[in-house]
């Protein structure tokens, strides 16, 4: 007789907890066959406002800490990645319905991207900073810092687990924090993306992750005044012109769509980051 | 007449040659716009200096094949090192006309002679300098390898430093190898089309800079324009939102430099002479035409008598007058509609309850002038300490902490600079650290410098104009990030 | 069980009346120390701007003429060298009497400055132009102090300024002991300055003016000048001056500025125009072309008020100055730029 297996309960992650959706919605994940998955959770708006407010409440200490410190944060997170290799694997294949080659190819590039953004925490300011050399007695400084609170559309179609990674580790690295919309067909690897997440370093509010309609939750998302930038990696399916314009508003930092999961660049670090140029009058007397 | 009422010393505006009328500058030279022509007159004086050529959507049509042409066809070919050879052909010409252009600014600006010669001038021409050395280096700019220019940019200038706006928007623009469409602004086109006149001296290649004069809808026409590529604008939030709704979807990169309502906090171990004058020279320089103007003062509660003294103190021999006289501090407010806000907004002020004070100047008859003000004890939720009034009006707020100053410097949508006032460089790196501003100044105020990138955070804007930062609103790098998605091609729906 | 005392109790220093109006009678090393480290510090950068901006002032026509004028009006012609003679004296005082012979609308000088043994022959060669005691006509200003050193015992130094006081000099130039004063020893400082007012006192119960030079060269940063500044109106000096014309860096307009603004605030703390004691302010050394001199009289209007444009509240230390500001004169009264040769030497 076969075991019975104790399915998994999908929740959302926000605040470091894993609470169902306010509203008490779900919806069926499916297997690429049709098959029954699991009932994730279906984020609301409120659930949304939630989340931003934890991401506004974790932003003080993450950008507070050290580059060093996070970059050893996300190493970790990788190091975690990397022990529940099988289990992401598994639940790629599922979900997605590839062959556990290319899902096991999917979790090593997702981990690889990881660790490269890890050593990026404490050198993209050497990169993208940089002393000025103006003309007369200061010293100059220009320094990016994090933008702050970054609402991201992860990427929806196939590489779930990869999107994430690629759209959320150069957000963190730099200290922002970030509420994510996973991928509305296959969130699983959201989920037990939050799982790693929670019994890493990262502090709870960090990483928020949003299960359910980018279509519903992406809007107040975008018009919230307290989100400072808009990623809409995977938003190429929604109306993301009409996101731009709503984002507008409140002049949050947007980047367009692409097409499946970034690859990894410092562009997408720096485009999250705000620089900072300060003066300092200097003299003996 | 004592001693301190200097002798009239007017800088001549026989320097000027001015023409009766300008045209647009397309394509390299001076043509009839098909707009209603208008004029611009001076401030000061309320007398009309030229009549301005004004660029309708043909035009604007126009000049944008110009500047595509002179992308595709010359400018895209040219090595980085002869695109710096031009830009720094300009340089030289705009110092060898440096007095005439100063003359030209502060007779359709309104502001002092004495800024525009010895700040505005001097800043043009050491950002065409700056940036021209920028042309054929720009791998090594960190910016990705082997970047390429955009192609045609669109740029809407504002009326506050206009050939100095001008000079930050075109020098990074054409060093990186793009193409410009640029709208200097309504009231102020004057020194714009003088620099016309240096492009053509300089030789630079047909179409690669283009200048249209005209109002709103023109500025909104060139933006909206399909065949460009890049849109910058320096002007108000309001316009600033405007143009990111707009340009959502296009595939147009943006960069937005727009208002602000800066906190100067002064501590109270601050080196308390310069602060004052760090104080007056944040607001009341330029008029308080200045959108990272240090609008409110945030001083130490334990000071705030002393200091508020000092600056009334101070405020006494400030000059208010011809912008022509070399000792004029303070020049004419730029037009009659930027007046009466100064006026609306600083009558909300004295209604909300706060303490008006003006300094003594005599008004002349004609022309737009408002004397240096000081609203004191304005409260964190009064119009005047959260509204840009972009006039020379100073709010004084009080705070008893660091972390108290920091909370109500950072307590506003806007984003762009502030300043630091103390002895104690732990306090100020640490300040400095927690301000959600740009730029900011230490010990200092209003300081700019073609090295240093300048913008702002949160509705202040985005994007940096100035130093390695300022090349990267004009450049985008192959295989450095994903490219983006091409615009769809449903348009958007509101 | 004795209570033994650990610290040794701080010194009083002589109860001069404005530092104690101002500190408390409770007047020592100390709490001289502690208030005037409690002064605001100095920016350098914001202060020598602020000097430059009030450089680009332009002062043309009637303001340039009046300027010229008062300019020489202020002057304290000087001579201080090793070699200088009765003969040099006679020189110098004839050029303050006469500027330009050929020009009688010329206006004199507000004084001589010459070396204490030196006020005889100044006296005798000022003859009825000397101002004795009265308003109007030349003073004699004599250094004293070990000029320009400072580096003698007290004794010695009080001695100088004795001599010079008997010998009939209307003004004292000071020099306070820069050592004493890096040394953190402001006591010493006060002290001195104190005794030498006393020493300025003559026969009859007036005082011989003092000016305290404070060596700004020396004392190197500005935060240091405004402390000494301070020091030597809370001692009692009537001007304070920059430097004694040996050292480099000699007046600056910064340096200038600087010590107007403590002037200025003494005014205001001492009651404004109700009332507030007036302390004078003298460049010396490096002034020398007319050019910079009106930079001067713009600071002094713009900081203090144009009252302070006048001998009593404001004078420069030079020499060389008053020739420049002649040829300007010339130039503005005959239209044709003028030359050494039109101009007599001192």
């Amino acid at each position: 007789m076969t075991r019975l297996a104790v399915p998994k309960t999908y929740k959302l992650y926000i605040g470091g907890k894993f609470p169902r959706s306010e509203s008490g919605r779900t919806y069926e994940v499916l297997t690429k066959k049709g098959g029954f998955l699991a009932n994730a959770s279906q984020a609301s708006r409120k659930d949304a406002r939630d989340a931003v407010v934890a991401a506004r409440a974790a932003l003080a200490g993450w950008s507070g800490a050290t580059g060093y410190n996070r970059g050893q944060v996300l190493y970790r997170i990788a190091e975690l990645l990397e022990g529940r290799r099988d289990q992401f694997v598994d639940e790629l294949v599922s979900t997605e319905g590839v062959t556990k080659a290319a899902a096991t190819q999917q979790v090593d590039t997702a981990i690889d991207a990881w660790v490269w953004y890890a050593g990026w925490a404490d050198k993209y300011v050497q990169v993208a900073g940089n002393g000025n050399p103006v003309s007369g007695p200061y010293f100059n400084l220009s320094t990016p810092e994090p933008t702050g609170v970054v609402a991201i559309i992860a990427p929806q179609g196939g590489d779930s687990l990869l999107g994430l990674a690629a759209v959320i580790a150069p957000a963190i690295l730099t200290g922002n924090t970030v509420v994510v919309v996973a991928s509305e067909a296959a969130p699983l690897a959201a989920i037990s993306l939050s799982e790693v997440l929670a019994t890493s370093d990262v502090p709870g509010g960090v990483v928020n992750i949003l299960t359910g309609s980018p279509a519903e939750i992406a809007p107040w998302l975008a018009g919230h005044a307290d989100v400072n930038a808009l990623d809409l990696a995977g938003a190429e399916a929604l109306d993301w012109v009409d996101l731009q314009i709503i984002a507008a508003d409140t002049l949050k930092r947007v980047l367009p769509p692409v097409t499946g999961a970034p690859a990894p660049s410092l562009e997408r670090i720096v485009a999250l980051t705000e620089t900072k140029t300060v003066w300092h009058t200097k003299s003996l007397i | 007449m004592g001693f301190l009422d200097y002798a009239p010393a007017p800088e001549s505006t026989s320097i000027l040659h001015l023409k009766k009328s300008y045209g647009l500058f397309i394509d390299g030279a001076f043509v009839q716009g098909h707009g209603t022509p208008f004029q611009t007159i001076s401030p000061a004086t309320e007398q009309t200096i030229a009549e301005i050529a004004n660029a309708n959507a043909k035009d604007v049509d126009t000049a944008v094949a110009a500047a595509r042409r002179a992308y595709d066809r010359t400018w895209s070919k040219l090595s980085g090192a002869d695109r710096g050879k031009y830009l720094f052909r300009i340089a030289r010409l705009v110092q060898e006309r440096a007095r005439e252009l100063a003359v030209a600014e502060s007779l359709d600006n309104g502001k002092p002679i004495k800024e525009s010669r010895d700040v505005d001038v001097p800043l043009v021409a050491a950002w065409f300098f700056y940036y021209a050395g920028w042309a054929d280096k720009l791998d090594y700019a960190g910016l990705g390898p082997s970047p390429r220019a955009l192609g045609v940019a669109a740029q809407v200038i504002p009326w506050n430093f206009p050939l100095l706006m001008l000079a930050w928007k075109i020098a990074p623009a054409l060093a990186a190898g793009n193409t410009v469409v640029i709208k200097p602004a309504e009231t102020t086109p004057l020194s714009a089309l003088l620099f016309a006149e240096i492009l053509q001296q300089a030789e630079l290649p047909d179409g690669v800079v283009n200048i249209l004069t005209g109002a709103g809808d023109t500025g909104e026409a060139l933006v909206n324009h399909p065949d460009v590529n890049k849109v910058a604008f320096t002007g108000s939030t309001a316009v600033g939102r405007a143009i990111a709704k707009s340009v959502a979807g296009t595939g147009k990169k943006v960069t937005l430099e727009l208002g602000g309502k800066a906190a100067n906090i002064v501590f109270d171990d601050a080196p308390i002479d310069q602060a004052v004058e760090g104080v007056v020279n944040g607001i009341f320089f330029n008029q308080g035409h200045v959108c990272c103007a240090g609008s409110r003062l945030l001083v130490q509660e334990n000071i705030h008598e002393e200091v508020v003294d000092r600056l009334k103190t101070r405020l006494s021999t400030l000059r208010l007058g011809d912008p022509l006289d070399k000792n004029t501090d303070i020049g004419a407010i730029n037009s009659r509609e930027q007046l009466d806000r100064i006026r609306q907004l600083s009558d909300i002020g004295e209604q909300e309850g706060a303490d008006r004070w003006t300094a003594d100047c005599a008004i002349p008859d004609k022309g737009f002038w408002f004397a240096p003000t000081i609203f004191d004890n304005v409260s964190t939720s009064s119009t005047i300490a959260r509204e840009e009034v972009f006039g020379p009006v100073l709010s004084v707020l009080t705070f008893r902490t660091p972390a108290e100053a920091i909370a109500k410097a950072n307590n506003t949508p806007y984003g762009l600079s502030a300043g630091i006032w103390s002895d104690k460089g732990s306090k100020i790196l640490a300040v400095a650290d927690q301000l959600r501003a740009g730029v900011i100044w230490a010990n200092t105020f209003n300081r700019f410098d073609p090295a240093s990138p300048f913008g702002g955070y949160k509705e202040s804007g985005y994007g940096r104009e100035g130093g390695r930062h300022g090349l990267a609103a004009y450049l985008e790098s192959a295989g450095w990030g994903q490219p983006a998605l091409a615009a769809p091609v449903r348009k958007a729906s509101k | 069980m004795n209570a033994t005392t650990l610290v040794t109790p701080p010194q009083a220093l002589a109860p001069a009346e404005r530092a104690v109006g101002l500190i408390g009678t409770d007047l020592t090393e100390k709490s001289l120390k502690l208030h005037l480290e409690g002064l605001p510090g100095v920016d350098a950068v914001g202060l020598e701007q602020r000097a430059a901006v009030l450089g680009t002032r332009s002062i043309k026509t009637t303001s340039k003429a009046w300027a010229l004028d008062t300019i020489i009006k202020l002057i304290d012609l000087t001579t201080l060298e090793g070699a200088d003679t009765p003969g040099k004296v006679r020189s110098l005082v004839a050029k303050a009497v006469n500027p330009d012979p050929s020009d009688p609308t010329t206006p004199r000088v507000a004084a001589v400055c010459v070396y204490g043994d030196m006020v005889p022959a100044a006296v005798e060669a000022l003859g009825s132009s000397w101002s004795n005691g009265k308003d109007d006509g030349i003073n004699v200003a004599a250094v004293a102090t070990a000029f320009p050193s400072g580096r003698a015992s007290l004794p010695v130094k009080l001695a100088d300024t004795a001599d010079a006081v008997a010998n009939g000099a209307d003004e004292i130039d000071m020099v306070i002991d820069r050592g004493a004063f890096l040394a953190g020893k402001y006591g010493t400082v006060f002290d001195q300055i104190v005794a030498v007012k006393e020493a300025c006192r003559r026969d009859d119960g007036t005082y011989a003016h003092l000016k305290v030079i404070l060596e700004t060269g020396e004392l190197n940063t500005y935060d240091n000048v405004r402390k000494a500044s301070w020091l030597a109106i809370l001692a009692g000096g009537d001007f304070i001056k920059t430097s004694t014309g040996k050292v480099a860096p000699a007046a600056t307009l910064p340096v200038t500025l600087l010590m107007l603004e403590v002037v200025r605030d003494w005014y205001k703390l001492t009651g404004g125009a109700s009332g507030g004691q007036r302390i004078g302010v003298k460049p010396a050394g490096g002034i020398r072309s007319s050019k910079d001199a009106i930079k001067y009289l713009v600071t002094v209007a713009e900081t203090v008020g144009e009252e302070w444009l006048d001998p009593h509240l404001f004078r420069f230390g030079a020499s060389s100055l008053l020739n420049d500001v002649l040829l300007q004169r010339q130039k503005l009264s005959t239209g044709r730029y003028s030359g050494p040769d039109y101009v007599t030497m001192d």
